[in-house]
């Protein structure tokens, strides 16, 4: 029985991926304690997705190992093969426990808002619809958007898209939330009111890992950033230290960087 | 030339009988034939070539040739084969009926298969991947997310597809069948009057058709979310 205080929420472990002959993450090791909001930042082509996709099997990584709580995740990782899981079923438990935010929502279709938050709920976890669908208008209320439940996604700005796919996430009760650039593909001015739900997420103490641009979030926000280079991690801290005094001359040029952009 | 208004009257009525066996031909092909191309199209799209070529081939080859010729061949060239003669299946490939019903069927298969992986590629790549990140896979996922967001897009181009089906049943008239068209074939050998009953099948097969779209009408509107284009989607 692993000791709750001590086992990370999500451990990744000498994480490999390539595409092909192309090696994207070479050995990136990261734990996330209970309730630890990290940021994960670097520029385009770091890798800093593929990470994050590593860890809910989105992407399948051909070396290294996933743990959720002390789970560690069976992979068959036969060089010159495919990697893959062994174990469909525990994949798809621990996915539940893992829930992702993407960057293009990725809200069905076909589904008004309230449909697609008890869809995961009631025919993956095969809870009572009823509990789910109290439970759904609840978290629709808490991301401000109740009044949009019986609406289509389509109907909806892109920034309360995204609130409901947040909604959609938190309405499988999962541990830890994987965000994979939740406000890039927002218009400016829809970005605060995703981050503020976001804040209000981290404020209680919730597990997350946030692939972001948003450097004052991060800075804000996060109790640890984590920069990614090249498929390395090349800083990683406190923000309140790595931001004011960055060890790494490439984190020092991508946030002034970052900074004239934002200006 | 004059047109006589009892005898249409007389040539429609006597026409209307034709209609079970259209719609007989029709329906069983359209059954058997869909699930036939639901099993082409998922290998089509298996990304494995021993899968995929067989069905391209399959494809090729029953969109490549006249159904006419495929009618014939099944009706007149399988029982050139002893083995067939003398096998189980012989009670049903001797009838004209089951023939004219494996024509049609591998027929549209060909046809409904690309209708149906053209729909199944529609399906956005982030909408499917959002449901495996939720523990979704296998069937729950094609049940749940894939086949709906797939029908959509397939409707347009089957309803196409049932439509040409509706009316290819008259090739059936080729092989004895007394479906619309059998039927006013053998009305004109006795009255020698084509054109009044030709009309009067073309007017059945028009009805037909007309339910059939509306059909189609319905099943899409019933897919769609309501209003969708009552507000442009912002991102």
């Amino acid at each position: 029985m692993p000791d709750a205080t001590t086992t990370p929420a999500v451990a990744l472990s000498g994480i490999r991926k390539s595409y092909g002959p192309l090696e994207v993450l070479h050995g990136v090791s990261l734990a996330a304690r209970e309730g630890e909001v990290i940021s994960i930042l670097g520029s385009s082509g770091s890798g800093k997705s593929t990470l994050l996709r590593c860890i809910n099997m989105l992407e399948v990584p051909n070396g290294g190992s996933v743990a959720i709580h002390g789970e560690t995740i069976a992979l068959d990782q036969t060089p010159g093969r495919t990697p893959r899981p062994r174990n469909k079923v525990q994949v798809n438990l621990l996915r539940a426990k893992a829930a992702m935010v993407f960057q293009s929502f990725n809200l069905w279709s076909h589904l008004t808002i309230l449909e697609n938050l008890i869809e995961a709920p009631v025919h993956v976890q095969k809870r009572s619809r009823k509990d789910c669908l109290a439970e759904a208008e609840a978290l629709l209320e808490r991301v401000g958007i109740a009044d949009k439940r019986h609406c289509y996604p389509t109907h909806l700005s892109g920034g309360q898209q995204q609130r409901a796919a947040i909604a959609r996430a938190l309405a499988m009760q999962p541990s830890v939330m994987l965000f994979d650039e939740p406000t890039s593909a927002l218009d400016p001015e829809l970005v605060g009111e995703v981050l503020k739900v976001m804040r209000d997420l981290a404020a209680e103490g919730r597990t997350m890992l946030i692939v972001t641009h948003e450097m004052a979030f991060a800075r804000d926000v996060s109790t640890r950033t984590v920069f990614l280079h090249k498929g390395r991690i090349e800083e990683e801290g406190p923000p309140s230290e790595v931001f004011s005094n960055p060890r790494s001359e490439r984190f020092r040029q991508f946030i002034s960087r970052e900074h004239l952009q934002g200006c | 030339m004059s047109f006589d208004l009892p005898f249409v009257a007389e040539s429609f009525v006597a026409l209307l009988r034709g209609i079970p066996l259209t719609l007989q031909l029709t329906v069983l092909s359209v059954v058997s034939g869909g699930i036939l191309a639901f099993g082409l199209a998922f290998m089509r799209i298996s990304r494995k070539w021993w899968l995929d070529a067989p069905a391209q081939f399959y494809i090729f080859v029953f969109r490549g040739t006249p159904l006419l010729v495929q009618i014939y061949i099944i009706y007149y060239g399988l029982s050139q084969f002893p083995v067939l003669r003398h096998s189980v299946l012989w009670p049903f490939l001797r009838e004209a009926y089951w023939c004219a019903v494996l024509a049609l069927a591998f027929n549209t298969a060909a046809y409904s298969a690309e209708i149906i992986r053209g729909g199944l590629l529609s399906v956005p790549a982030g909408q499917v991947e959002a449901a495996r990140a939720c523990g979704m896979s296998g069937l729950l996922l094609f049940r749940r997310i894939v086949m709906r967001l797939a029908l959509r897009q397939m409707l347009p181009g089957y309803s196409n597809e049932i439509i040409l089906m509706v009316k290819s049943t008259a090739l059936a008239s080729t092989i004895t069948l007394l479906e619309i068209t059998g039927m006013a074939a053998k009305l004109i050998s006795e009255s020698y009057r084509p054109v009044e009953i030709f009309v009067c099948a073309g007017a059945i097969y028009l009805a037909i058709n007309f339910l059939v779209t509306r059909l189609f009408a319905w099943l899409e509107y019933a897919v769609t979310p309501k209003n969708r284009n009552s507000e442009e989607r912002r991102a």
